[in-house]
């Protein structure tokens, strides 16, 4: 299933913060339907690597390849054009925004319409305005979101913030989805419902999804693949199960669990 | 003179004064909900848009035309202003910010007294403009200048209503209000969101300062000065940063000042705006979030 080019692939990654190397030479590589799981203990680089990759940082040295073009050096709002989408620790949803609002301010990046389209009421602009419909709908049924739709963001539980969170990064069109800590603060049951969504997600959009998580349950469940990190270095990479039996990863990680 | 007449002409003053302090009051929430910050240069663009329009009428071109351009070349003072002074210190501390929205102030403020000297201009006004409706014998007085300052206001209004919920940059624009970063990350141009938000905020101030130099028939460098004030208590009186809000503040704020004038007696009406600037000062002690805006934690 792999092409000769990565979907994303890094390598040599590395940032400073003044005396404290956060990732040091850190390299990973994942393909379309893929989904990559990142652990380590806290201040291990999970949320550095995050940042580098989608632009929130620039590496001290090493490279992000996103379909072999390099991106590190691109601004956020362009990492974002180019098909990366992401959440954060916590939610950053439009709160004064309908459900419906936020996932389409996402959707116009797959379906623009000019002003003038707007000012006209132009053929075009209803049939962007068709197309934007259909697909929020499509996504906030994903997530049961669809009776919500005119309800104010902020207003829903957590569970389904965090959710609606998801699909608004979704309607942005990914080719890659990047989950900062998916399953914070979700009881089990909320967890597993995150499972499901994210297997379905990745079959149903072909997409790359790379998570950083805390909760092993989930990890050792979703990832095809999991990179540990401690202290900015990487100390493993390998299948789940592979992952479990290998001694330093149990000292340096779920010991401490 | 029957109370209920006397009454319906106050209210057709506030109505008038009100629309002037909502349009500037909301170019001040536009760019306040967008960015967090406070604009003080805002009246300066009624000042801009005021001398454009003088300037280009003193040409010969008929008022309509010298109004558009007025409208114009302050929505282009205010984008030149974001590029040039704003955008450098974007997220810097909120006290930088303040100082070089007072130093824009200051520099728009002595180009015009380079440009034009200190002292008023008589603004001229078409002679269509120049005449007054007079209803139950002269009871009930209204000027043309009244009536244009109304429509426009609410033309203005409502097109900005229409784009801020029917089309994608307005909704783009709520969206990048509620988390500039959230919708950077959902890949919307905040940059050229923030270039429309100033747009939008001078081009009503520039509407603002051309009623205003009709209603006051001069038009001088410090003109923005005054309103700036009123429509800073108005919407925080709204609500800063809510387009309603600022609507809102705006004509409460000028049915309150006709009122004052109509009703209190009138050794009180020297103090109207002492009394404006105390009911700022209540507001900002007992509802900083003002009438409409009820959760978020306003810093100015």
């Amino acid at each position: 299933m792999s092409g000769a080019v990565p979907l994303l692939a890094t390598s040599g990654l590395t940032k400073i913060f003044g005396r404290l190397t956060a990732l040091r030479g850190q390299s990973i590589s994942l393909n379309a339907g893929e989904i990559v799981g990142v652990i380590g203990p806290n201040g291990s680089g999970k949320s550095t690597f995050f940042n580098l990759v989608t632009g929130f940082l620039r590496p001290n040295a090493g490279e992000v390849r996103l379909n072999g073009t390099p991106i590190q050096t691109l601004a956020p709002a362009r990492i974002a054009r180019l098909g990366i989408a992401r959440t954060f620790q916590g939610t950053r949803l439009f709160a004064g925004l309908s459900v419906l609002e936020n996932v389409r301010a996402a959707a116009q990046l797959r379906h623009p319409s000019s002003m003038l389209d707007a000012v006209l009421g132009t053929p075009r602009l209803r049939a962007v305005e068709r197309a934007v419909n259909a697909s929020a709908e499509e996504l906030l049924g994903l997530v049961d979101l669809r009776r919500h739709a005119h309800r104010r963001a902020g207003d829903l539980p957590y569970g389904d913030q965090r959710r609606l969170e998801l699909v608004r990064a979704l309607a942005t069109g990914p080719s890659l989805l990047m989950l900062d800590e998916p399953a914070a603060g979700m009881d089990a049951s909320e967890t597993r419902r995150l499972l499901e969504l994210i297997s379905e997600i990745r079959h149903r959009y072909k997409l790359g999804v790379i998570v950083v998580e805390h909760d092993m349950d989930l990890i050792m469940n979703l990832c095809d693949r999991i990179q540990v990190l401690a202290a900015g270095e990487t100390v493993f990479e390998g299948s789940p199960a592979a992952v479990q039996a290998h001694p330093r990863v149990r000292e340096v990680y779920l010991g401490h669990e | 003179m029957s109370p209920g007449l006397y009454i319906a002409q106050q209210i057709i003053n506030g109505v008038s004064l009100g629309s002037l302090y909502a349009l500037v009051a909301i170019g001040l929430s536009l760019v306040f909900g967008i960015l967090r910050m406070t604009n003080f240069a805002h009246g300066d663009m009624m000042m801009v848009g005021a001398f454009a329009a003088l300037t280009i009428g003193a040409a010969g071109v008929p008022f309509e035309w010298s109004l558009l351009g007025g409208i114009a070349i302050g929505a282009l003072t205010g984008v030149i202003v974001e590029r040039v002074a704003y955008r450098p210190v974007r997220g810097a501390a909120d006290v930088t910010l303040l100082l070089t929205s007072l130093a824009v102030t200051y520099i728009l403020e002595n180009l015009g007294i380079l440009l034009f000297t200190s002292s008023p201009h008589d603004f001229p006004i078409p002679e269509w403009l120049d005449s007054s409706y007079e209803f139950s014998d002269g009871q009930i007085t209204f000027t043309q200048v009244n009536v244009l300052t109304v429509v426009l206001t609410g033309i203005s209004l409502s097109l900005l209503g229409w784009f801020v919920t029917r089309t994608d940059m307005g909704l783009g624009m709520r969206a990048a209000a509620e988390d500039m970063q959230a919708a950077n990350l959902v890949g919307l141009d905040v940059n050229k969101l923030i270039v429309i938000a100033f747009a939008l905020a001078s081009g009503f101030a520039g509407l603002a300062g051309v009623l205003w130099a009709a209603q006051a028939g001069v038009v001088e460098p410090s003109m923005g000065f005054t309103p700036l004030l009123k429509a800073f208590v108005a919407a925080i009186i709204g609500g800063f940063g809510s387009i309603a809000g600022a609507l809102l503040g705006g004509y409460l704020l000028g049915a309150l000042e006709v009122f004052i004038v109509a009703f209190l007696p009138s050794e009180l009406s020297p103090y109207r705006d002492a009394l404006v600037f105390s009911l700022l000062i209540a507001f900002l002690l007992f509802r900083p979030n003002g009438l409409l805006r009820t959760s978020r934690e306003v810093k100015l």
